[in-house]
This record gives structure tokens, sequence and C-alpha cells, in this order.
């Protein structure tokens, strides 16, 4: 039997649960060996202008090695969108978190002395702290843009006649709030420079080669004379896709100093400097018949990008993704990617789709209760259906395969729909304080849909040992273990024997690595690639050992062993024979899978919360979730995937905001404040399986990373606001705080 | 100052500064990196070990206030013969970890609430472990994995 598909432990485990892993901080390393520690100066302040910086008295501090400046660097500029970001603030701060000095000292206790010591002399001047402020460019970030709206992508103006003849239209503007990456691994960096003058930096990153080149452009090299390794990644989440600027920074300085540089960001750092996500604030317009049959759907999309706009794809990314499930036969979008004075916006977990999701489902669920339509009915009238595919969606995405309807009934079969349903009603008759409140959403994402392809390299070793070499960059995913067990099932050798590699940009010199979930679908498809080339080569020395033709041989994979087909009595012989008869380095291929192109992922999520109407309080009962990526490697992985999605995709619905005040001062910037979410605030989830393969790789899977965020977010929001629903409350917006649902209910109470 | 500590059952005696943390004295100092740190203001609980059998996350005690006192790490947890402790034995087979990170904190996190309550329910674990956050997992599978560890079956 196949182990693929089975529930299989992780080969990862080992060292994580018994010396833990090797971080960044951790390593100990030869060449690391002096290193000096590095710390950030950062604007306390959204916007100013920096009058003077005086590094004096820093540099005179116990233990100082260097102080440096933007006056010092000597780096090429560095673009974010349409605006040159600095490396260290010069003239101007943008966001309180923007790097200004780099202190360099011996020892790290003596880091945040010496920082304190760096003086700069800050003019503040206006400040653009929301969304509302920067469009109406009263205050620019960029005096020389004329206007804070970095890129519109989409329809210019909404046509005045789009819902003429619509019987229904219903409106309503959405905040998809700013929310903190933070893994639990904050950023980290260590630079080298060796005798041969390369640099070797490790850095916390979900993309070895990719910080390979930002840091070799940075540092204006070539970047053969960079190597990248990533040692164990504590986390990423988008947030550690190739290199942010600090690792040049630190490249440069470790050049300077002439030493080896260490640095690791403190966690309130970390949660002003590091990327955020999501961010938009989006007006849905959706226009039908009252038979709940929708004719247009309109997504107007506002993207905060922070101060710099290092990531403008997402806005586009949600028009892209902005019709959902739906067979909406006419769609408007727009989009507007727009400056504030905030830490930038980058990708999160499901980066774009989770956005565009909640916004459909959000209009989903306002329709329905516009027409009085059961919202898992009104759903099923719109559902794109399985015969449909593959289907192009009027926002041009290429859906490859889908049971949508198929998916939601499985979730209200599991969950007993129509029991909630008349327990609500129960409760709501008898007057129950504690309401209860059934919410739905309804998802599709798009995975590896950069398209960019994967390198896979599988080496059969003359011991008869497997190692293969990703290109994909996992940190926490499982895929090595994933991969051996392709692996094992296609060669036939067990995963003991097996080692899955990655990370070093020495080892594995082109690859793209982590994000998007795309690491299976196109980094699984490489190694499985390689190893058929390696497999060809194989049969030829099988053919000579047991003296038979090439095309008279098979694989036995069961066995792991080569033999005539038809005649296995007539001899066969192992991978240990095969592998030593080939001797060193002729079983290796090394491939570019770049045929893969992206996949939709999609799924159905049923979240159950009971809402106590005289505190405001909201409690998961229950998520029912039904998350399809097509066939399944390894159960327990692929489960843990979907378990990680719902405690994000849930924390942003019901807690999570980084928050600003009017003068862009972040107030929830330490773990203290921000409300990253616990184990007591998340019920147990009830998974529900469901696998519909897609023809858009040899494995026929999609991703599975973000998925189930991308579904929960909605479904507890959409939970949330039925639950008030009989109160008269139509729409509050994440998160679903006590304070704001007690506002909420408040404000309904007074009307009446 | 002078700092004596018996880590996982072997002598460390350094000299440190006064306000050497404990962690950065069982990272640094007794070369001990799997206890990790992953806030600054006590909330994340990566940090977690055993001060004289007592959970206590080491970013909030001084290396000083243990001095002369025992402290387990995740590397002590193994037993003489090298077996997995039941507890990291259990985050393995329930898949309680996933990048890691929080992992050997939540592991002695969950040493210390089976040996205060040997036979916890699933909410007793979510409370119990409400100190330690992880990214990656939903809690889930921690919480499996404590319910394993202490011997019930695993219903979810």
């Amino acid at each position: 039997m196949s182990i693929v598909g089975t529930r299989v432990v992780r080969i990862e485990d080992q060292k994580l649960i018994t010396t833990g892993g090797t971080y960044v901080d951790d390593l100990r390393e030869p060449a690391l060996t002096g290193a000096v520690h590095a710390m950030f100066v950062r604007s306390p302040i959204a916007h100013a202008r920096i009058a003077s910086i005086d590094t004096a008295e820093a540099l005179a501090a116990p233990g100082v090695v260097g102080v440096y400046t933007a006056a010092d660097l000597d780096l090429a500029p560095r673009k974010a969108g349409p605006v040159v970001e600095p490396w260290l603030a010069a003239d101007v701060v943008r966001y309180v978190g923007e790097p200004v000095a780099l202190v360099l000292t011996e020892h790290r206790y003596q880091l945040a002395d010496a920082a304190e010591l760096v003086d700069v002399d800050y003019d503040p001047v206006d400040v653009v702290a929301s969304i509302d402020a920067a469009l109406s460019d009263e205050t620019l970030l960029y005096p020389g843009k004329g206007t804070n709206v970095m890129q519109v992508n989409g329809t210019a103006e909404f046509p005045a006649d789009s819902f003429d003849g619509c019987e229904v239209v219903v409106t309503q503007t959405i905040v998809n709030q700013r929310v903190a990456p933070a893994p639990l691994e904050v950023r980290g960096a260590a630079c080298a420079w060796g005798e041969d003058g390369r640099l070797t930096a490790w850095l916390s990153t979900q993309n070895a080669q990719l910080a390979r080149g930002a840091v070799a452009k940075g540092l204006g090299v070539g970047e053969e004379q960079v190597r990248v390794i990533t040692p164990d990644v504590g986390g990423g989440f988008g947030a550690k896709i190739g290199s942010d600027p600090e690792p040049v920074v630190l490249g440069w300085a470790a050049k300077r100093a002439g030493r080896p540089v260490r640095w690791t960001e403190t966690r309130s750092e970390n949660l002003t400097s590091m990327t955020h996500g999501r961010a938009q604030q989006n007006t849905v317009t959706i226009g039908g018949r009252r038979d709940g049959t929708v004719e247009v759907f309109r997504l107007d999309v506002v993207q905060d990008a922070g101060a710099y706009p290092r990531a403008l794809f997402l806005p586009t990314l949600t028009e892209l993704m902005a019709s959902g499930v739906y067979h909406f036969p006419k769609i408007e979008t727009r989009s507007r990617g727009l400056v504030t004075n905030t830490t930038p916006i980058a990708a999160y977990r499901g980066a774009g789709r989770p956005e565009a999701t909640a916004a459909i489902e959000r209009a989903m669920d306002l329709y329905a209760t516009e027409i009085g339509l059961d919202p898992a009915e009104f759903r099923k009238v719109n559902f794109i259906r399985p015969e449909e595919f593959p289907y192009k969606t009027k926002s041009g995405a290429n859906y490859d395969s889908g049971e949508y309807a198929q998916a939601l009934d499985k979730v209200l079969d599991a969950a007993d729909y129509a029991g909630l349903r008349a327990e609500q009603k129960r409760r709501r008759e008898a007057g129950d304080p504690v309401a209860l409140g059934l919410g739905i959403a309804s998802y599709v994402e798009i995975t590896g849909g950069d398209s960019g392809g994967e390198s896979g390299r599988v080496d059969i070793n003359p011991d008869g040992t497997v190692t293969a070499y990703t290109g994909s960059s996992p940190h926490g995913q499982g895929l090595d273990t994933s991969l051996a067990m392709l692996l094992s099932d296609q060669l036939g050798i067990p995963m003991d024997r097996i080692t899955i590699k990655h990370g070093d940009t020495d080892e594995v010199p082109k690859a793209i690595g982590t994000f998007g979930s795309r690491s299976l679908q196109l980094g699984g498809s490489a190694v499985r690639q390689a190893a058929e080339q390696v497999i060809a080569s194989a049969r030829e020395i099988a053919a000579d050992l047991l003296e038979a033709s090439p095309e008279d041989l098979e694989l036995n994979a069961g066995e792991g062993a080569w033999q005539v087909k038809g005649a296995p009595a007539s001899g066969s012989i192992d991978w240990v024979r095969v592998a030593a008869r080939a001797g060193e380095g002729a079983l290796s291929a090394d491939v570019w899978f770049g045929e893969g192109t992206p996949t939709f992922p999609f799924g159905a999520h049923l979240a159950v919360v009971e809402v106590d109407t005289e505190t405001g309080k909201v409690v998961v009962r229950r998520i029912i979730a039904a998350d399809d990526a097509g066939p399944v490697i390894n159960p327990l992985v692929f489960r843990g995937q979907r378990h990680g999605g719902l405690g994000q995709g849930i924390a942003q619905a019901l807690l999570e905001i980084m928050a600003y005040d009017p003068d862009g001062n972040p107030t929830t910037a330490t773990l203290a404040d921000y409300s990253f979410i616990t184990a007591t605030e998340l019920p147990d989830f009830e998974l529900v399986d469901s696998a519909t393969p897609t023809t858009r790789n040899p494995l026929g899977v999609k991703g599975i990373g973000e998925a189930a965020t991308i579904g929960s977010t909605p479904a507890v929001h959409n939970a949330v606001v039925d639950a008030l629903a009989h109160l008269g409350v139509r729409h509050l917006d994440m998160p679903t705080t006590p304070q704001r649902v007690w506002e909420a209910i408040s404000v309904k109470g007074e009307a009446k | 100052m002078k700092v004596s500590i018996e880590v996982n059952g072997n002598a460390v005696t350094e000299e440190v500064e006064d306000r050497t943390l404990l962690v950065h004295y069982l990272r640094e100092n007794a070369g001990l990196t799997g206890t990790n740190i992953g806030c600054d203001t006590t909330s994340c609980g990566a940090c977690t070990v055993l001060l004289d059998g007592e959970s206590v996350k080491s970013c909030t005690v001084l290396a000083a206030q243990a001095d002369g006192h025992k402290v387990t790490t995740v590397e002590g947890l193994r037993g003489e013969d090298g077996d997995l402790h039941p507890v990291q034995r259990a985050f393995r087979e329930q898949h309680g970890l996933q990048c890691g990170f929080c992992t050997p904190g939540m592991i002695m996190a969950s040493v210390s609430l089976l040996a205060h309550n040997p036979k916890p329910t699933r909410d007793e674990v979510r409370e119990g472990l409400e100190g330690n956050l992880c990214r990656c997992t939903g809690y889930h599978n921690i919480v499996s994995a404590v319910i394993d560890a202490s011997g019930q079956e695993v219903g979810q």
C-alpha cells in the first residue's frame, strides 16, 4: 500500500521537541565568532522632518563599535512601488518604527543603552493616519507625486447605470482591518564577510534565493558574492517573503565594521517594523432579483499600503478574486493603493484573497437578509456549477475545478444546520440574552498564483540513500515529510533513507521559495519530475546489471527493486546495488518545474457563535470547515495547515487589530496590547473532508497553507452579525470585540 | 556577579552582569538555545522553563533569582535512556507543533500543567496554556497532545 495519503508523523519534529530548532539567534557558527550585535534606532514619530542626528554620545557609550546613519551609507536606492524607500531615513520619517540609525555593540545588553543615546531631532509635520485622511490629499507623504494614491487599477469611474433594472441593490463599506502577522520568531539576521570577499547572510526568510537577489542588489554586488542560508524559521505567514531592508544595512555594516554582525529585533519592534497585513476598506454593491439571482457585483477596493507601498499587488489580487464562488454575469472592480503614515503593508496569510472573500461573503449575507432568504440557500442559487469548469470569471481568474455546493452541503450536514436554526429560533423567542449566530462563508482562492515555477533536485547516493533539494523553503508546513513521502512512494526507498534539503543558496542556487501556498504544487511537482529523470537513468544501469533490455524493466516501487516486466522471478536488483554501480553523481537530476499554472482551492465554513448581548462578548462555539485542495499527501500536516488557518482567520474576526491613534502612534505595539489569539479563545475544530483534484500539475494538488484563513474570517464575522440580526444590527466591522458588539447593540437599542 | 544554577542536572557557574535574565543565562552561559524568546512583555511563554519544578517565564526572572536553584529546560526532559518524555512524544504524535518556535516553552508549560492536573479536560488544557502563544497550530493539536500525554483518549 502506498504511503501517500496516510497519516505520517513529521520527520522535522525530533530536533524541535528535544533540543529546539536552530533559529538565527541560536546559531553558533564559527564564522560568527566575535560578532557584534546590532539594533536599529527607529522613529517614535509618525511623520516628521529630521532636523539633525547627533551620534556622539552614543559612540562614547560602553561597548559601542559603530553608529551609522543615512549619511554613512553608500547603497543603491531601494524602490517601494513608485517611490524610494530609504535604507535609513535621511530627511523625513514616515511611520513609527522606520529605521533611522544602526548601532553596533560588543554585547547584546549594551544595545538598548547606546541606542537611547542617539539624539535625533524631529520636526513633526501633519500626519496621515487613516484611509480617509489619505484620500483627502490634504497632507501628502510624497508631495512630488501630487497625491497619496500610488496606484489605480480597474474601472477608473464606475458607470452610473450599472444597477439599473435590479430589483434589489445593497451596498456596504466594509473595513478589513490591519493586523500583525506576528510569527513567534521575530525577524533576525547574521552577516559575515568571508576572506573570499563573499557575504554569508543567515536570514529568517521564506525565500533564501529571493533574499540573495535583494541583498546583492542593495549592496551593489553580484549575486554570486552573496550566500543566503535560512536556518530553521519560526513562522513567516507572508511577512518574511524575500528580504526586508534591514539585512542589507546589516550586510553593509558588517563590511564597514570589519566584524560579523548579528541582529534580532524585539517583539515590540517587530509589531511596528515588520510589515502588517490586510488594511483594506472595501465598498461592495450587489444587485439582482428578488428570487435570489445576483446580476451585478461591484467591488471598490481601497488598500492602505502604509508609508512605503511595497506590495501594491495585493489590491489587484483582491480584484481578481472579487466574485468568489459565484456565477455573476457582471462584475465591476476598481482598486486604489494609497500611502499613510503607518507601517508598510505586505503579504499576510491569504494576501489579497481573504479581503476579497470577506467582501463578497458579507455582501452575500446582506443581500440574503434583504430578500429574506436563508444565506445557505441564497448561495446555492448563485454558485458556479461543477459542469462549468474550467470557469473564467468576469474579473479574469481561470478556475480549474470546484464542487462548491457539495462542500457547503457537507458542512451544513456535519453541523446539523437545520437543527441549529431551530435552536436559534427557540432561543430568540424565549428572549435568551445569549444570542446564537450562524455564519457561512463559501470561498475560492488562488495558489501558486505567481506561475513562477520551482526547482527540484534528486540524488541517489552511492549507498542507496536519497538526498533531495527543494527550492521551496518550508518553515513549519511539514513539507520535508510530504516530499519524503512522495519520493518514497515513487522510488520505493524508505523515508528514513531520504533527506530533504533547502534554504542554502550554494546548495540550491535557483529557486523561488515559499509563499502563496505554492510549495507542494510547484516544489512537489519539481521533485517528482527530478525523481522521474533519476528513475530513467537508473533503468539503464539496472538493465546492465540484469543483462536485460532497459525497456523490458520496471521499477517495483513496493519493493524498491528493478525487475523484468511480467517476469519478476527471473531476477531483480535493489537500489543499493544500482546506486553502487552508478557511483557518485550518476543518479542525479536537477529540474525546473515551470509548467504549473495557478490552482483554485475552495471550501465552505460554518461558524456557530454565542454573543452575550449584555456584555458584547463573543464566543466561537463551533467551526465546521471543508477545505478542498485536491488529493491529500499526508492528512496529518494537511489538517494541521487547516487548523492554523482557522486560528488566524478567527483571530481577525474576533480580536486582532493593529491600531493607530490620529497622530499615527501605534496603540497595540506590544504583545501585552495586541490581541494575539490564545488557546482559550478558540474552539476545537471540526474538519470535513473534500478532495477535488486539479489537472494543472502532475500531483493533482492545490495549496492548503492559506485556505482555512480565508474561509474562517467571514464565517465568524457573518455569525456575529447573524446573532444580532433580531436586534436590528445589519453590519459591524471587525474585530468584533465586546466593545464594538455592545456599542452596535446599544445604538440599535436607543434607536428603538 | 557570580551565579550558580543547576541546569538539567549539571552545575553551571558563571560571572554575569547583575541584570542578566535567566533566559539569557540559559542561552548564552549554559549554551542551551532550546529556550526561545518571543516577546518582551512576558506575554508569549516561548521562554517557559521549570524553576525547582514550577513553570516560569525565564524572560522575567533574573539569573540571580535562580542562583542556587534547579532549572529544567526542554533539553533536560528526556530520560536517562534517551527516551522522549511523554509530553515530547505526544507533541510529535499529535502534530502539536509546526515551526517549532513556541514548542520548547509549550512543552515545559504542559509538563507543569500535568504535574498539577494529571487528567485535565480539553478546556482545562486551554486555560492552563493561555499564557503560551502559538501562531501555527490554532492550538487544537497542542490540546490533543497534552490530553494524549496524560494517558487519556484523544477524542478529537
